[in-house]
């Protein structure tokens, strides 16, 4: 089992070095890509059936013991997020290769995109918050480099602003981890939820909210989302999708670990959580409505479906906090899909922007209904997966007594609707009102190819699963926050 | 010792803050490089133990530095570095393709400029035929 768990980062970080070698030939670098993403997700699986049975395993780099050495920790929260995180970098590999373009020219594609698959399952998986901040910096500098791929004007603009905000967010980490370690003495997570509580009152609070902005701002919460809409649309769509269905829910899944392991039940900001959340919603799918480019549209609702997140967290009951983790797992598929049907749409149109483009219903059934089922499931719409997370997420906040922050997130939901209808009705439905100017020279006159299809209807039939599997899911997720609100398995997996 | 490790560190940031908040592209790497500084800086203070450096035959009798802190900033030198070098990189693509290295607006901020020298046009129009209606009928 312990052999296990180095080897989501161990595996992609390799390939990323042999593909590096292969940067001539692009089918070897295909070929590893795709294998090792795969070995990767099988792995991810079989440390999710392993630390359901068995409870929370952790192993130790170099054979130092916690807490000297550093601690690569797996439990269910964790595992989860591993096993529908590849599967969907995978999907997202499968859509790029098939994409003209960004994986055809350039060969640092390949490399750089598994050191993000490394990054991102290293953020899951590490006990230790020093190497949380290393595992931030290999998923954002892959990120970087991701996002300015083509050196296009706009690229670089966009460019800078995430760069430059994700650097700030990094340097007020190093600082928290300078100030943690200065009152404890420990990075080890575990160990660190033992000694916080020798702390003085106020100084715990600090942390918690420190914690909460440096985590924040990588989530996009309100009113650190600012970098986000502007940043995400203009990268190659794979580039997008990823980045839409990941980094934020890598911001997400911190914010859970951090605020249950670190923060002692009496510290924690419930009531601050539950405004910032409200206001998460609103701003974010205010911020939809204005606009006229799906990608744009996309991206707002990626800020306004974290505030659901942030919701669930912050009931900080297990009903809150497995309706936070549903939704996450949902949001991660779903956003990845709807980003993938952007550039479908991009393609297909020569156009993201909602008046240029129209009736491609008629044109591209099948892209109709690749875009309908995930949006209907992104605004809430019964039988799909969507409306099951946030029905948890609903009900949680029922039982909480909640009463304001459950009527934003429903009126919130119906915007949601709103703004998905208008992109269905402008896009699939109707003529365009302007000719097309191709937003992305790459990706104009070229129709949508096998793999891309392929890859978003799978990862289309994904999200669909997650609505026929809703109960051992839902049970699962249950047992999961079970699992982080009484940590005491894990800090016993770590500490021993 | 460690005031004025501490008073360098808030110099620091505040240097760091104060170019973060310029326009031009330069200022704001400068800028997060101080920044970085400051929290390396930080991140030695927190050393919870002083001592000698742990030289094999030194330190015999004396108690040596805590390690940890050291081996932490050394590592966050080495990424800010990294991306430094980086984000030199791309302020020197974006000096390629516009000719300056200011930061641009971004395109809701555009938008919604563009949105208000229309109104302004407008208004403005409006202002000069009312006023040339009154100039017509004294």
């Amino acid at each position: 089992m312990r052999v296990l768990l180095p080897l989501p980062v161990v595996l992609p970080l390799l390939g990323a070095g042999l593909s590096m070698a292969a940067a001539r030939r692009r089918w070897l670098q295909r070929v590893i890509g795709l294998t090792v993403l795969t070995a990767t997700s099988a792995v991810s699986v079989a440390i999710l059936v392993q630390v359901d049975r068995h409870g929370p395993s952790a192993a130790f780099m170099g054979g130092w013991r916690a807490p000297v050495g550093i601690s690569l920790v797996a439990d269910r929260l964790s595992a989860l997020m591993l096993v529908v995180a590849t599967p969907v970098l995978l999907a997202v590999l499968v859509f790029a290769t098939g994409q003209p373009g960004t994986e055809k020219e350039q060969p640092a594609f390949h490399p750089v995109y598994l050191v993000l698959a490394a990054g991102i399952s290293l953020s899951f998986l590490t006990g230790d918050l020093f190497n949380l901040f290393v595992a931030f910096e290999m998923m954002l500098t892959a990120s970087y480099v991701l996002i300015t791929i083509g050196g296009r004007a706009d690229q670089v603009r966009t460019g800078i602003t995430y760069v430059v905000v994700n650097l700030l967010a990094s340097t007020l980490f190093v600082a928290l981890l300078g100030w943690i370690y200065a009152a404890t003495g420990t990075v080890n997570m575990a160990d660190l939820s033992v000694r916080m509580a020798a702390l003085p009152g106020g100084v715990r609070v600090s942390f918690a909210l420190l914690l909460f902005v440096v985590f924040g701002i990588k989530a996009a919460v309100f009113p650190l989302f600012f970098w986000l809409p502007d940043s995400y649309p203009t990268a190659p769509t794979a580039v997008t999708a990823v980045f839409a269905g990941l980094l934020t829910k890598v911001g997400v899944y911190c914010l859970i670990r951090t605020q249950t392991l670190l923060v002692a039940p009496q510290d924690r900001p419930a009531g601050f959580l539950l405004v910032i959340a409200s206001l998460t919603m609103v701003v974010g799918v205010l911020g939809a409505i204005a606009q006229n480019d799906i990608k744009r549209i996309l991206s707002f609702h990626i800020v306004s479906q974290i505030g659901y997140m942030v919701f669930g967290l912050a009931l900080y009951t297990v009903a809150g906090v497995a309706a936070a983790i549903l939704y996450v797992l949902n949001q991660v598929i779903l956003k990845s899909t709807l980003l993938l049907v952007a550039g479908l749409v991009d393609h297909g149109a020569g156009s993201s922007r909602i008046a240029q483009v129209g009736g491609l219903a008629r044109r591209y059934p099948i892209l109709g209904w690749l875009f309908l089922l995930p949006a209907l499931s992104l605004a809430g719409v019964p039988p799909f997966s969507g409306f099951v997370a946030k029905l948890a997420v609903l009900q949680a906040g029922l039982d909480h007594r909640a009463w304001a922050p459950l009527a934003v997130a429903v009126a919130v939901s119906l915007l949601t609707l709103y703004s998905m209808t208008k992109i269905w009705g402008g896009v699939f439905w109707g003529e365009p009102e302007l000719a097309a100017e191709p937003t992305d020279p790459t990706s104009a006159a070229w129709g949508a190819t096998i793999p891309m299809l392929a890859a978003t209807g799978a990862l289309v039939l994904a999200s669909l699963a997650l609505a026929v599997f809703a109960g051992p899911l839902v049970a699962i997720c249950q047992r999961a926050a079970a699992d982080v609100l009484q940590p005491t398995a894990y800090v016993h997996a770590v500490l021993g | 010792m460690s005031l004025v490790l501490a008073a360098a560190t808030a110099l620091l940031f505040s240097l760091g803050t104060w170019l973060l908040l310029q326009r031009s592209l330069t200022r704001t790497i400068i800028g997060l490089g101080l920044m970085g500084h400051g929290a390396n800086l930080l991140m030695l203070l927190s050393g919870r133990r002083r001592g000698v450096a742990p030289f094999a035959g030194s330190m015999e009798g004396h108690q040596i530095a805590d390690p940890m802190p050291q081996a932490l900033a050394l590592t966050a030198i080495v990424i800010s570095f990294g991306l430094t070098a980086f984000l030199l990189a791309v302020a020197y693509r974006s000096w390629q393709l516009t000719g300056d290295d200011l930061a641009e607006d971004d395109v809701e901020d555009r938008r919604i400029a563009g949105l208000r020298a229309r109104l302004d046009d407008e208004e403005v129009a409006d202002q000069e035929a009312l006023a040339a209606s009154q100039e017509d009928s004294p």
